[in-house]
């Protein structure tokens, strides 16, 4: 054992080698070789009887950008985006009121609020609002009760958001995919504001600026990369997706959907890797800009 | 921005808005704990007609849940021990030693999280059907190992660069070998960072749903049972109950992460 060790001791480099080894190996071999697997396929394509072929084409590429396929990259496209902005209005007073005003205690309350649904039961929290926006649910109760069928109606009966009851509509999908990502905003944005130093506002107040033109001008634009780091969470999360748009969507697919059915009874493998490449890249673009911001620090 | 009482008291337009997030956030799940004990067997009605505690009974005696369950808690358990291995390792190799491409470690183990969870799980889906492996439990495993690793590898990284390096040379200087060092002085430094990070992995396993999918062929985990119910419904109640139950046993793994990072940290 002695002699190991002291064998070890004077090779660092082997040591490094056994280390790192095994980790290395396992991600190489079983995610980057997935990975590569991945794109492989999405060069194959279905013959009429729908076996693969295994001979590269670029066939399934083709089928790709149908009308109907790009609109639902834009439909996933738009609703990512639309979620972010919504999780980051909605996180930022969380974040900022437990960064700047909220007491030890509070502020370990608050952190574990956001740790608990942000870990676990992401199922059950999609679930949750299948019960809640069920036609004989909560929220039609509540609205019955305030007598406000018709508000109700008119929204359900908008273009593009409505749909014939909220539990199956684009409005019900946007405020589940809110509420489940949610805590991955507010964490990066927290973060962000705790490392914004307090000489800077004092700094700002004594120059003469108002609470609302120090919120604006120093701590918006320091958290700001706090925003970003969330953002990649909740846009890459909607855009893989496929619960909640099963849950409470209808026949407009989104990306998540269309790969699950290209695996399901539409059995088609490398219709499917070509639809998740475009997630892929729309993502790759996403992070290389994000980094430039330097949300990769906030991480 | 550390808090601090000469902040003072929050605007009441922020102290609404965050209660208003609060509520937002937690309100669902006492939604899913009321209906639980709701009477109506066949819609979401509410308010609930009556309350009962049958529906623990029937869902005790379901065996598909038992199975999934079952299912669920053995992947979670060997996902995180394979991740604990192979996670602490990176976290050392990473800490001990600068070497080219350290950097991009960090970035490749934090992929499978950062990345949709289609990609990889369409991924492993076409790594599977190119090498023409069967689905098993341990194709489950391997998807979850991949995406938990990071979990322990944060948290073992983020302990050793809180633990001083001097204390690992006062032990060498002292005449201990490499092996009696990381028993006696690493281990017990980074022993509660690897129960909280695993703890965590294990959470991430139990919950996970999209990449198993692609990865479990027609078994059945706990997560892909609740997809079932919410797409097919079968009977309603037993759902409920076994989602407040989900909700609790998810809870604790995280509750303990939480609280033995919390104590050591200063």
């Amino acid at each position: 054992m002695h002699r190991l060790a002291t064998f070890l001791y004077l090779r660092p480099w082997l040591v490094l080698a056994l280390l790192l080894g095994p980790p290395l190996i396992w991600m190489v071999v079983v995610y980057l070789g997935s990975l590569a697997a991945l794109v492989v396929q999405s060069f194959f394509s279905v013959d009429s009887s729908g076996q693969v072929v295994r001979s590269l084409t670029l066939a399934t590429y083709g089928d790709l950008f149908t009308q109907a396929n790009l609109d639902i990259f834009v439909r996933t496209a738009v609703m990512a985006a639309a979620v972010t902005l919504a999780t980051a209005l909605l996180a930022f007073p969380w974040a900022y009121y437990m960064a700047r005003f909220a007491s030890p205690r509070a502020k370990a309350a608050l952190y574990l609020a956001v740790l608990l649904p942000l870990w676990s039961s992401y199922l059950v929290r999609v679930y949750a609002w299948r019960l809640i926006l069920a036609k004989e649910g909560i929220v039609n109760w509540f609205v019955q009760q305030a007598h406000l069928d018709q508000a109700l109606d008119w929204v359900l009966g908008l273009p593009v958001v409505g749909g014939p009851s909220l539990s199956v509509s684009f409005l019900g999908m946007f405020i589940v995919f809110t509420y489940v990502w949610l805590p991955y905003m507010i964490l990066p944005i927290q973060a962000a504001l705790e490392r914004v130093p307090r000489s800077l506002l004092e700094a700002s107040g004594d120059l003469g600026a108002r609470p609302a033109a120090t919120l604006r001008h120093v701590t918006l634009p320091l958290a700001f990369p706090g925003v970003v780091a969330g953002s990649i969470f909740t846009f890459s999360l909607t855009l893989g997706d496929f619960v909640v748009p099963y849950s409470l969507g209808n026949s407009s697919f989104f990306i998540g959907q269309a790969v699950l059915s290209f695996t399901g009874t539409a059995f088609n493998i490398p219709l499917a890797a070509a639809f998740t490449v475009v997630p892929m890249l729309i993502m790759g673009l996403y992070l290389t800009g994000a980094r430039q911001m330097g949300a990769f620090d906030a991480l | 921005m550390p808090s601090s009482p000469a902040a003072g008291r929050a605007p009441l337009g922020l102290r609404l808005t965050t209660l208003g997030a609060i509520l937002f956030l937690h309100v669902p799940m006492l939604v899913v704990l009321l209906y639980a004990f709701t009477t109506d067997e066949a819609t979401f009605s509410f308010p609930p007609p009556g309350l009962t505690l049958d529906w623990f009974q029937v869902a005790l005696n379901r065996a598909d849940v038992w199975d999934a369950l079952g299912l669920s808690l053995r992947v979670a358990l060997v996902s995180t021990l394979v991740a604990l291995g192979l996670g602490t390792l990176a976290a050392a190799a990473v800490y001990r030693s600068r070497f080219f491409g350290r950097e991009a470690i960090s970035f490749m183990l934090v992929l499978p999280i950062a990345l949709p969870g289609i990609v990889s799980g369409i991924a492993l889906r076409s790594a599977i059907g190119i090498t023409n492996l069967p689905f098993s439990f341990w194709t489950i495993v391997v998807g979850h190992a991949t995406f938990c690793m990071v979990v322990v590898y944060n948290n073992v990284l983020a302990r050793f660069r809180r633990t001083s390096g001097s204390l690992i040379e006062a032990s060498m200087d002292l005449g201990a070998n490499a092996f009696q060092t990381f028993r006696h002085v690493v281990l017990p430094a980074i022993a509660t960072a690897l129960l909280a990070g695993g703890m965590l992995a294990f959470a991430l396993s139990f919950d996970e749903l999209v990449v198993t999918t692609f990865t479990a062929g027609q078994q059945q985990t706990l997560p892909i049972w609740m997809f079932s119910q919410l797409t097919k419904p079968r009977q309603r109640p037993v759902t409920n109950v076994v989602a407040v139950f989900v909700v609790a046993l998810t809870a604790i793994p995280i509750l303990l992460a939480n609280r033995l990072t919390e104590r050591t940290v200063e």
